[in-house]
């Protein structure tokens, strides 16, 4: 008789808001429907209409034809790696400064200063750093000039126009962001791990090799990964600064022109469609490879 | 062997500062150089040009009708500004606050746009614009423009919404307040900084962004950074000074906006896209 009241009376039926929202959806879930809804309709349904309109070539054929066209002919499919030897070395050498200087800065008072002069060149954009280094990098610009008034070289060195002029101008660029990202993990090491690998006697380099590397190779593969991006994705420096129809016609352009030049909206599709495949790839080897590293907490024995 | 090592720090450390050294005399170079040359007469084989005039600003403005330009662009910026409020704010509070099944699924959605770059994004986009008579419109543009400005807010605002006790809203409903009185006195001031901080960043960001602005504007909804880089394509039909004043009222812009952002956000936020949650 006892034990019957204490058990709670089960009701037949739980009401389906209710229901709902015990596992999570209420009047609050709903806020997140009209942004949803906007991102459906403006991102995801553009890149199923982008993937069925590439599969209805324009001009006819079966529905890999504009596939088949764009690896049948060298002229296009070479952009890939024309877009790859840019973009990689661009970004492992962005990485590379990035690190030291990184670790350096972290404990600096003026990093505040640093970081603010250094954002300047992502804020102006790849379409000013682009005019400027036309200005700048030119046969009389300064840069040049310095240098003949030193004496290091004769005779102005060419540097724009050229695979030079883009890939300098995506280290401008593209080197603050790195950095700025960098540092942003660096910060998130507790010193003390390595303040107690120094006390244990490990030197600079062992340091680095053992506790550094190891707690930032997740944050590294993500910066890689965004830069990466970025730099597959260059097309106004590599139109005004570089060779748009040589050795810097990257995807970008190869994309740019079956869409706009061309007025095929089917090839051009096909074209962005490959340029984010070949971008997800390189994203999930790097991935894949630093999952591979050590992954843990970054902040201390304790946790 | 105490003074190799000591040596060797010293190197690097001198090594390290060279290089910021000499990035930051390089970029000051690319930018005086394109203010220089906007305010020279003629600028030919020499250090500086021969003489100084503001005449290009006056010629640039009225050559490639800068009025409208920038009219254009804060139109821009202000429908996209306010665009991404009104549906970034209540997704990243959802988001903050509530969990429920697919959650990551429709976290995944909304990451895509701030990774996929726009070029790879842009063209779909575009044709479908096109395909509803938006394409080459202002509106389109805005449309664009909002696409990644959306995400952008939510993934700035979520880690800020989160940090805010859930517990003072409680506090607020178990003293009576209504939902209306709850937004108004309590989760608006809260969250006030951190919108400002957003949306500052969306400012700099649609100011400075060049390629889903080219691939869906058309005559007339251009702005600045578009217009810019059209005349830098066609360097040559206009004078070299006259492209350098319209680049420095755009740096000037955008430099502007910057300066006010840095006033209320850490500048790494405007590369990394949330503030990450200090240990």
């Amino acid at each position: 008789m006892q034990n019957m009241v204490l058990t709670p009376p089960v009701p037949e039926r739980v009401r389906l808001s209710q229901r709902l929202a015990r596992r999570g959806f209420d009047v609050t879930t709903l806020l997140l429907l009209p942004a949803l809804l906007f991102v459906m309709v403006l991102f995801v349904y553009p890149a199923i209409y982008g993937l069925w309109l590439s599969l209805h070539p324009m001009n006819g054929g079966g529905w890999l034809a504009n596939y088949t066209a764009f690896f049948s002919d060298p002229y296009t499919y070479d952009t890939i790696f024309t877009t790859l030897k840019l973009a990689i070395p661009v970004t492992l050498v962005n990485l590379l400064i990035s690190v030291p200087i990184a670790l350096r800065v972290r404990h600096m008072r003026y990093q505040r200063m640093l970081t603010t002069i250094l954002i300047i060149p992502v804020t102006l954009g790849t379409v000013l750093t682009a005019q400027g280094m036309l200005n700048y990098l030119g046969p009389l610009g300064w840069f040049n000039r310095v240098l003949m008034l030193l004496g290091i070289i004769h005779d102005p060195v060419r540097l724009v126009h050229d695979f030079t002029g883009v890939f300098l101008s995506q280290i401008v660029g593209g080197f603050p962001f790195c950095f700025m990202l960098v540092l942003s993990y660096v910060t998130g090491i507790d010193p003390s791990l390595e303040s107690a690998a120094a006390m244990l006697g490990a030197g600079p380099f062992a340091r680095f090799r053992h506790i550094i590397l190891p707690l930032l190779g997740a944050g590294l593969a993500i910066t890689f990964c965004l830069a990466f991006v970025q730099a597959f994705a260059v097309f106004p420096s590599a139109v005004l600064l570089g060779a748009p129809s040589g050795p810097t016609r990257v995807i970008a352009i190869a994309a740019f022109h079956a869409a706009y030049e061309e007025y095929d909206y089917s090839m051009g599709s096909a074209v962005a469609i490959i340029m984010g495949a070949v971008q997800i790839i390189v994203v999930m080897l790097v991935m894949k490879a630093s999952s591979l590293l050590y992954r843990g907490p970054v902040a201390g024995g304790k946790g | 062997m105490t003074f190799n090592n000591e040596m060797g720090a010293r190197l690097w450390r001198l090594a390290i500062w060279v290089f910021i050294g000499f990035f930051i005399i390089n970029l000051v170079g690319i930018i005086a150089a394109v203010v220089v040359d906007s305010f020279g007469t003629s600028w030919f084989n020499s250090w500086l040009p021969g003489g100084f005039t503001t005449g290009w600003y006056r010629q640039a403005w009225s050559e490639f009708q800068l009025g409208g330009v920038l009219l254009v662009t804060f139109e821009v910026a202000g429908a996209v500004l306010l665009g991404s409020a009104l549906l970034g704010v209540p997704a990243a509070y959802a988001l903050a606050r509530r969990d429920f099944p697919g959650k990551r699924f429709v976290m995944l959605i909304f990451v895509l746009p701030l990774i996929i770059p726009p070029f790879t994004y842009g063209i779909p986009l575009a044709s479908v614009l096109y395909q509803f008579g938006l394409g080459g419109t202002l509106t389109g543009v805005i449309l664009a423009n909002l696409m990644p400005s959306v995400p952008f807010v939510i993934f700035i605002l979520v880690p800020f919404i989160e940090q805010i006790d859930p517990r003072v809203e409680a506090a607020a409903r178990v003293f009576g307040a209504g939902t209306w009185a709850l937004l108004r006195t309590v989760m608006v001031p809260l969250l006030v900084p951190g919108i400002l901080a957003a949306l500052l960043l969306v400012l700099v960001r649609t100011i400075g962004m060049f390629e889903l602005t080219f691939l869906t504007a058309g005559p007339g909804s251009q702005t600045l950074v578009v217009e810019l880089y059209y005349s830098v394509f066609a360097a040559g039909m206009r004078a070299s000074q006259s492209i350098d004043a319209m680049a420095v009222i755009y740096m000037a812009t955008s430099l502007i906006c910057l300066v006010i952002a840095l006033r209320f956000v850490d500048p790494t936020q405007i590369v990394g896209r949330a503030k990450r949650t200090t240990h």
